[in-house]
């Protein structure tokens, strides 16, 4: 019969047993070997019904299709921008799916976006080591002043929260308005500039916490003694 | 005059000292500290990122690259001399070839992943320690593994089986076999093997058996490092 050797919530390390027998699956992180389920990255262990998988601690960044990512512009050809997303190759964005306006055959594409430029898009495709982006789709474009946070892309789901309780509270709290992407790159601007430097300390202390629970209490209460101290 | 005690007196089957730590280098990938006695080992992971020229590119998987150095000041300036060399460079390519099995780059096509290791000081065993290190840092960048990679050093002195050689016993004037294997912990294969001296192969096994105890205890120390990273704060 299976027997599941760790407990939920630990972390485990790759080439941890995670499971004996046929009753569980691996899902995320962890894979079967013979009647064993192991672990393939340092993650902590999800428990669900049969289901056993990992929620990394660390990792990469791997473009999906349909991700929303936050990108900067590095170069600008005839036809297409190249954008840097984190990825080791560089995520293309064609002449079509550039922008909803009509660009005119012949036209300079930097006056759309230069290199150095920020932009906020989805990932269209992925193949082998080609990826496609698109700037056409509503809230997709060219981000302007602001700052850009980079965190690792395992650390995105805390930043948002359950449901974006996260990201919400600290929009809420500091009146800025920020952008996450998938990819860990994240877009911050705030009308007020201590205001927004609180926000970006919040995101800050969520990257380096984002193993513990309690998480959103814990930036609650650090905005709050902030912004109390302020008065 | 037979060899009945060690120099720096462990016993027969103990390893040196062990020091590991993770996340060492804020802006690698992964990284990792491995000490064992005198033997210092880092590592650091970069990638998985673009590799040129293109023609080193593999479409199917990602290749990992290693490059193992002996910093300028470690040693004790004697026989092996610090900095590139054709003994460097063989070890980085066993250490490519140890760390291979465990690692799984089909996601990072045509990419390069790129682990530095530097020796800060060495005391013999610096190959055994920088594999070590290494799949240490590999965990810490969060690459997909089967498992960790430890490797030990196993030596023979007169008809004694030794854990962990230091350097007075690899210099050992009557003439010493050195082992160094690497092994998958969980599974018990072997990854690096190779020898420098005489062995009988009934030695030879019995070598192999106490190198897959002395893993096992290295896996221990690198599985509590790893945690360690994350320890703070838990529940």
């Amino acid at each position: 019969m299976g027997e599941i050797k760790v407990k939920d919530k630990n972390i485990v390390v790759p080439g941890e047993v995670l499971a004996v027998g046929m009753d569980y699956l691996p899902a995320g992180g962890a894979f079967r070997d013979d009647d064993e389920i192991i672990a393939s990255q340092v993650g902590i262990v999800s428990i669900s019904g049969r289901l056993i998988k990992l929620v990394p601690l660390n990792s990469k960044y791997t473009p999906k299709r349909g991700d929303k990512v936050i990108g900067k512009i590095t170069d600008v050809s005839a036809n297409a921008w190249f954008v840097d997303i984190g990825y080791y190759t560089e995520a293309a964005i064609t002449l079509v799916e550039g922008s909803n306006e009509y660009i005119p055959r012949g036209a300079d594409l930097t006056q759309y976006y230069a290199p150095g430029d920020y932009v906020i898009g989805t990932v269209t495709g992925v193949s082998r080591s080609n990826v496609s982006l698109t700037l056409k789709g509503p809230g997709l474009k060219k981000l302007g002043e602001g700052r850009i946070i980079y965190v690792n892309s395992a650390k995105v789901p805390r930043i948002i929260g359950k449901e974006g309780s996260m990201i919400s509270m600290i929009k809420n709290m500091t009146d800025c308005r920020i952008i996450v992407g998938q990819n860990g790159m994240i877009w911050l601007l705030g009308a007020d500039p201590e205001k927004e430097k609180l926000a970006y300390d919040a995101v800050k202390l969520i990257d380096e916490r984002a193993h513990t629970q309690g998480l959103t209490d814990e930036i609650k209460k650090f905005l709050e003694e902030k912004i109390g101290g302020k008065k | 005059m037979t060899y009945t005690k060690r120099i720096d007196g462990r016993k027969f089957d103990e390893l040196r000292e062990i020091k590991a730590k993770v996340g060492i280098i804020s802006r690698a990938d992964g990284s990792a500290m491995f000490q064992i006695g005198k033997t210092i080992a880092i590592a650091a992971v970069y990638g998985p990122r673009n590799l040129f020229p293109k023609f080193l590119q593999n479409f199917e998987q990602g290749i990992l690259r290693c490059n193992y150095n002996m910093m300028s000041f470690s040693g004790s300036g004697e026989r092996v001399k610090p900095g590139p060399s054709r003994r460097s460079r063989e070890i980085s390519y066993i250490t490519e070839n140890a760390l291979l099995p465990s690692l799984d780059l089909k996601d990072y096509p045509s990419s390069v992943v790129d682990v530095y290791i530097e020796l800060l000081q060495t005391d013999a065993g610096t190959r055994c320690a920088g594999i070590t290190a290494a799949a240490l840092a590999l965990a810490d960048a969060g690459f997909p593994m089967r498992d960790l990679v430890a490797a030990v050093s196993i030596g023979k002195i007169e008809d004694k089986i030794i854990v962990d050689v230091n350097k007075e016993e690899e210099d050992y004037e009557g003439g010493m076999a050195d082992i160094p294997i690497a092994v998958l912990p969980r599974t018990g294969e072997i990854t690096l093997l190779q020898m420098d001296g005489f062995l009988t192969r009934e030695e030879l096994k019995e070598v192999l058996n106490i190198a897959r105890k002395a893993c096992m205890q290295i896996y221990n120390i690198q599985r509590e490092a790893l945690r360690e990273r994350y320890k703070n704060g838990l529940s």
